[in-house]
Formats: structure tokens, C-alpha cells, sequence
């Protein structure tokens, strides 16, 4: 079934027919290019989802500060909620089985130069154990440390790009900086997976902040770090008892939702996990739905290949073809043609997915790409079902009598 | 070399059925050359298409060289008709988008004869039939004599032990017509076996021998003397 010569025959009817050969392979290589393309942005878009929160530490709770929206316990709504530094404090003292580190935020920004360059930038008064909240590595130098807070240095801690910009190829650390009238030391650069922004960053001890702040002692935020250990459960066991108890202690409505928020990273990458699989199964149905499609295209072309080969068929079995060599005949070159055209429409697909890279990342598709296992599959799929489709009709071909199919005009 | 005993063949359309063959005798020695006649619509070609095992009879008998066909299937009637049976069409029946060597080397290759072999025996055959010069042709780029002229080429190459030819001139006009006569006497010249389907007596009168069709039935079967059609070319 496979000799020289079979091969040699399907090759010169392909030759021959040069349009018939081109709608089916177009059919296939579309189906199958289509189906990578859509399969690798699905992908892209969960790699956008998990780039989010990918970049900082799961096992941690911010507690933001609002304003009320609720009367409660004589207190009026409307009234903005304070956090200090005594918040800190009764925390780590109330949570010692849940809690692994704590750090507050205060969030400012400013105009920071050093020489002739000068740039704004988010500015954070922080402690030592924010670095781990927000996974920054160290390039050189190092991060604030208890020191730093308890002598309220003047030390400060930028990123990557902080330095590019003021300072360019040159040694950030040990130069001094101007930060929004203040003079800072610098003593650590640090990179971040999180992207530019998050390299466009400076930390200073929230000590100083609030020292050169007129000495006040207020927070903006507080990143809580948890035991990793606890688990999920007991991550939201936790968040409900801090909840209740900043509530308490602030005089806030239990129900008023704008008193103050909890962000739980790890709830949220959950949730977006979710989300991203739901995102996955939709993209998976698509795509599944382009390979029924190419399946139904390509079953269609073949009925009309079959039917328009009819006489042709006819002619052939008049000359001693036999059922067999018929069938082998449409099918090796349905075959042939869907294996080249289905691997060249996969190659296509998956060479416009690499070249596209980061250009699409404006519509929230990062690095989109479809492992190679499952586009060979999808493409074998559609070779098989091409075979399958390209079966049913050849049989019929097969059996038609000779004087039928010499008829057929 | 072949045989055919009380052959009967009715068409069914729907709850009719129309009686086309009605019970037919004859034999056929190697090496005759029969004009088959009648008007149309007689059953001509059905009996044509049975005897080349396109179609099949509802009953009666047919031997081919001592072979009862008989009960065959698709693939034993395949090999019976490329081994035994070399057909020419009145509509020709050669493949558009194959040269005029690729569509006489065709039958071989069913034959399974390698690639070489088949295309010098095509390349044989057509010059045979004067068209060596066209071997590389489409047959879009034939005129009707010379497509009808492949057509034997190609019938010939299977060196089947029968030709059987359905109104090989039908489409031709006369000259062309005697042309392609001339032809299938000297094939029978060479001793093979030919039945010509035919409705225009001058072409019957050129084979051996003429079978009268009628209504179903054999109304005469009469040796004539045949008349050389070289001398019109
Ligand atoms: N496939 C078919 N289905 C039904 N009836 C058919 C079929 N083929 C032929 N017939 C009928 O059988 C009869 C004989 O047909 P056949 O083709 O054998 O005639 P013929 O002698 O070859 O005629 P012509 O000289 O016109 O070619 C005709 O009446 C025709 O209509
Ligand atoms: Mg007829």
C-alpha cells in the first residue's frame, strides 16, 4: 500500500489538481493556525493574570485605612479611620500564633534628585519586614534593618530604575539623594519581578517619615505577613479576627465595608486562580470548537473531492482499480495533504505567537505560547478526523459500480 | 472466448421494471471481430457493460475465456477487467488532468508493472496508434480521433484478451470514423477479440461479423464480408 509508486500517483494527482490540494490544506492549515493562535493568547492572558500577583508574597494581609460610612457606638459616619503605631503594636501582641512579620506603610510621593537628575517617585516609609511582603532581592547594599528605625536614620533603600535614572551606569549606593527636601543615604538598590513600577520605588525607615512629618506617628497601612502554615483555612480565620479586632478598636460599624479593607493576597490569587482556569476552560472550548470546525470543513471538501472524482473513479475502476487502491488513493492523499498543511498551519501559528511576544501586552496577553505537545495533538487530532472524513466518502466512491460512476457527468 | 446462455437484465425504476435483455445466446470465437446493432434504446450497451463486468446481468450465464463470472465481487471484478477486458468509450473516458502516456500507461500500473516498463509501453502502444509525437499531451489538447485514438492505445496496453468498444466512432465525424476502423481491424488483424457497438451499418459492415439487437432479443447474427477500411483513409 505504500510503494514508490502509490506515493509517486498521489503526488501527480496533487500536482494535477493544484486548486482542490489548495482548498483542503487552506482549510486545515487556518483550522489549525487559529486553534494555536486562540489556545496561545488563552495562555497569554493567564500569564497576565498570574504576573499580577505572582510579584509578591501570597501568605500577607494589607489593612488599609478608609473612611466610615456607618454610625456606630456614638461615633457619626463619615469620619476617617487613623492608624499608628500603637495598631502595630497591639497586633503583634494579640496575634503571635498567626503572625511572621509586620510591617507599616506610609505612602508618599516625591521629588527625589541626585545632581542635575531629578524624577518623582513613590516614596514608602516602611520597616525591615516590608522587603519580604513585596519580595525584594537585594542587588547591592543592603534594606532598612531595626536600626535604621529605631535611630530614625536618614537611610534610604531604591530600586533598579531609580538608580538607572538618577545616576545612569554609576554606584548608587553610598551617594547621598535629595528626597522631597530631605537629604538621604543611599544603602541598598533593590530589582523586582513586579515590573517598572514596582522598580520605580524608594523605602526610607517610616520612623524618619514620621519624624521629619512634624513627628507624628500615624500609618497609612499595615502589611501583615502570616505564617505560611496556617494554611488557607486559618489564613481566613485570621483575617476575620483582625478584622474584628481593628473594628473594635476603632469604633467601626461591623458591617460598614469602608471602614477598613483587608486585602488577602492569597484569597485574591485564589479567586484570579479561578478566574484564569474559568478563562482557560472558555479559550479551551473555543479553540476546540476551530478544530470541529476545520474537522467540518475539511469533511465537506472531501464529499466534493470524492463527488467531483466520481468519473474519474469510474474511468479508473473500468481499468482494474480495485476497491481497495480507491480508497488508499483518496485517503493517502487527504492524509498527505492534511499532515503537510496541518503542521505548516501549526509552524505559522506558532511562529506568530513567538513573534508576537510583548506587543500585545497593552490587551492583557503576556508572552502568549501553547506547549507543543498540545498543539501536535490538536494537529494529529485534525490529521485523524481528516482521514476519517475523507474515509466515509472514498468508501462510498468505492462501492459505486463502475457503469454508475462513468455516468456521473 | 465467450459464452452467453439465456442472459436476462431488467432495470428497476421505482415500481417499474423495464425489460431490457430478454434472454440472450451467443458465443464469440478468439480472434472475431463483431459488430453489435440495433436501434436505440435496444440494449446495446448493456449488454456491452455486462459483458466487460461494469454492470451485471440478473440472470443467465456468461463464460469468459472458460471463466464462469458469476457472484463476483468489487475487487475478483477489478482484476477480471483489468486482466481480460480493454474498454473504448464513445465519450473516450481518458483522465483530463493526465498526458496522453500517463492515461495508456494507467491499466499497467493496476497491473502493478514498474514505473519504466509502463511508460515505455505506453510510449509503444501510441505510436501504434500514430500519436507518439502527442504523448505529453492533455487530452484537452487532443481532437476527438486522436482522444478516441489514446483511448485505444490505452485499451490495448493491458493486452486484454477482449476489447470491447461502445460506439467508438459515435462521436467522430466519417473520416476520422474509418480512421479509428482501420485501427481496430489490424488489432484484430493481430488476432485479438473485438466487439464494436455500433448503430451506422457502414461501420458494422467493416467487422466480420454483425449481431442484430431488438427489443431485447437477438433478432439475426450473420457473417459478412468485411470491408477493409483503409481504403477511405
Ligand atoms: N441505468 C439505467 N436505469 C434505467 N434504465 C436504463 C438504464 N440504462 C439503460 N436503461 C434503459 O435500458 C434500455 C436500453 O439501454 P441501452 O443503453 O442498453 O441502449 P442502447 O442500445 O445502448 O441505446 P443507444 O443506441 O441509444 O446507446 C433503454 O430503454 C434505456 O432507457
Ligand atoms: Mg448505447
Amino acid at each position: 500500500m505504500f510503494s514508490r509508486d502509490i506515493w509517486k500517483e498521489i503526488f501527480e494527482t496533487i500536482q494535477k489538481n493544484k486548486l482542490r490540494t489548495f482548498l483542503s490544506g487552506f482549510t486545515v492549515a487556518l483550522g489549525i493556525l487559529i486553534f494555536v493562535v486562540l489556545f496561545g493568547f488563552g495562555n497569554g492572558l493567564i500569564n497576565t493574570f498570574n504576573e499580577f500577583f505572582s510579584n509578591d508574597a501570597t501568605n500577607v494581609f494589607m489593612v488599609f485605612r478608609g473612611r466610615t460610612t456607618m454610625p456606630y457606638k456614638g461615633y457619626k459616619a463619615n469620619r476617617t479611620v487613623e492608624f499608628d503605631n500603637s495598631d502595630l503594636e497591639d497586633v503583634e501582641k494579640n496575634f503571635p500564633l498567626f503572625l511572621e512579620y509586620l510591617s507599616p506603610r506610609i505612602t508618599r510621593q516625591d521629588t527625589v534628585s541626585y545632581k542635575n537628575e531629578s524624577n518623582s517617585y513613590s516614596n514608602w516609609g516602611v520597616g525591615p519586614a516590608h522587603q519580604y511582603a513585596e519580595m525584594n532581592i537585594i542587588m547591592k547594599g543592603r534594606y532598612i534593618n531595626v536600626m535604621d528605625i529605631k535611630n530614625k536614620t536618614k537611610n534610604a533603600v531604591i530600586g533598579r530604575l531609580v538608580e538607572q535614572d538618577l545616576f545612569g551606569s554609576k554606584n548608587a549606593v553610598g551617594k547621598y539623594i535629595d528626597v522631597g527636601g530631605s537629604s538621604f543615604k543611599v544603602i541598598g538598590v533593590f530589582q523586582d519581578d513586579g515590573g517598572d513600577n514596582e522598580e520605580r520605588n524608594i523605602f526610607v525607615p517610616y520612623t524618619t517619615m514620621q519624624l521629619i512629618e512634624k513627628n507624628t506617628d500615624k500609618i497609612d497601612a499595615m502589611v501583615i505577613g502570616f505564617k505560611p502554615e496556617i494554611g488557607y483555612a486559618g489564613a481566613m480565620a485570621f483575617e476575620k479576627s483582625l478584622d474584628k479586632f481593628i473594628r473594635e478598636k476603632k469604633y467601626i460599624h461591623p458591617q460598614d465595608r469602608n471602614g477598613i479593607f483587608i486585602r488577602n493576597v492569597a484569597d485574591q490569587l485564589r479567586q484570579n486562580q479561578q478566574f484564569a482556569r474559568v478563562l482557560q476552560i472558555i479559550v479551551g472550548f473555543v479553540a476546540f470548537g476551530t478544530i470541529i470546525a476545520g474537522i467540518i470543513g475539511i469533511s465537506n471538501i472531501m464529499v466534493f473531492v470524492v463527488k467531483e472524482r466520481t468519473k474519474e473513479l469510474g474511468i479508473r475502476k473500468a481499468l482494474g482499480a480495485t476497491p481497495k487502491s480507491v480508497i488508499g488513493t483518496i485517503l493517502l492523499e487527504s492524509v498527505f495533504i492534511t499532515t503537510v498543511s496541518g503542521f505548516i498551519g501549526m509552524l505559522l501559528g506558532v511562529g506568530i505567537l513567538s513573534s508576537m511576544g510583548e506587543r500585545l501586552e497593552d490587551f492583557f496577553i503576556t508572552n502568549p505560547y501553547i506547549d507543543m505537545p498540545m498543539a501536535i495533538i490538536a494537529t494529529v487530532v485534525l490529521i485523524i478526523f481528516g482521514g476519517i472524513a475523507g474515509y466515509v466518502p472514498a468508501r462510498r466512491a468505492a462501492r459505486i459500480k463502475p457503469i454508475v460512476a462513468l455516468r456521473d457527468e | 472466448m465467450i459464452e452467453i446462455n439465456n442472459l436476462h437484465k431488467s432495470y428497476k425504476m421505482g415500481a417499474n421494471s423495464l425489460h431490457v435483455l430478454k434472454g440472450l445466446n451467443f458465443s464469440i470465437k478468439e480472434g472475431e471481430l463483431v459488430a453489435i446493432m440495433g436501434s436505440s434504446g435496444s440494449g446495446k450497451s448493456t449488454l456491452l457493460n455486462i459483458l466487460g463486468m461494469l454492470d451485471e446481468a440478473d440472470s443467465g450465464e456468461y463464460t469468459l475465456d472458460g471463466v464462469p463470472i458469476k457472484n463476483l465481487n468489487e475487487t475478483k471484478a477489478a482484476k477480471y477487467r483489468n486482466k481480460f477486458l480493454g474498454f473504448i468509450f464513445q465519450s473516450f473516458n481518458l483522465i483530463n488532468y493526465k498526458s496522453a502516456m500517463e492515461n495508456v500507461a494507467l491499466p499497467l500500473y493496476y497491473q502493478k508493472v514498474p514505473r519504466k516498463q509502463r511508460e515505455e509501453k505506453a510510449i509503444k502502444y501510441l505510436s501504434q496508434v500514430g500519436l507518439k509525437e502527442w504523448a505529453h499531451h492533455l487530452p484537452n489538447e487532443l481532437s476527438g480521433g486522436q482522444k478516441q485514438r489514446v483511448a485505444i492505445a490505452r485499451a490495448m496496453a493491458a493486452e486484454p484478451k477482449v476489447l470491447l468498444a461502445d460506439e467508438p466512432t459515435g462521436a467522430l465525424d466519417s473520416k476520422t470514423s474509418y480512421e479509428v476502423m482501420d485501427l481496430i481491424q489490424k488489432i484484430n488483424d493481430d488476432g485479438n477479440t473485438i466487439l464494436v457497438v455500433t448503430h451506422e451499418e457502414d461501420i458494422a459492415h467493416m467487422c466480420k461479423r454483425i449481431v442484430h439487437l431488438k427489443d431485447g432479443v437477438i433478432v439475426e447474427d450473420k457473417k459478412v464480408d468485411q470491408v477493409r477500411a483503409s481504403q477511405y483513409v
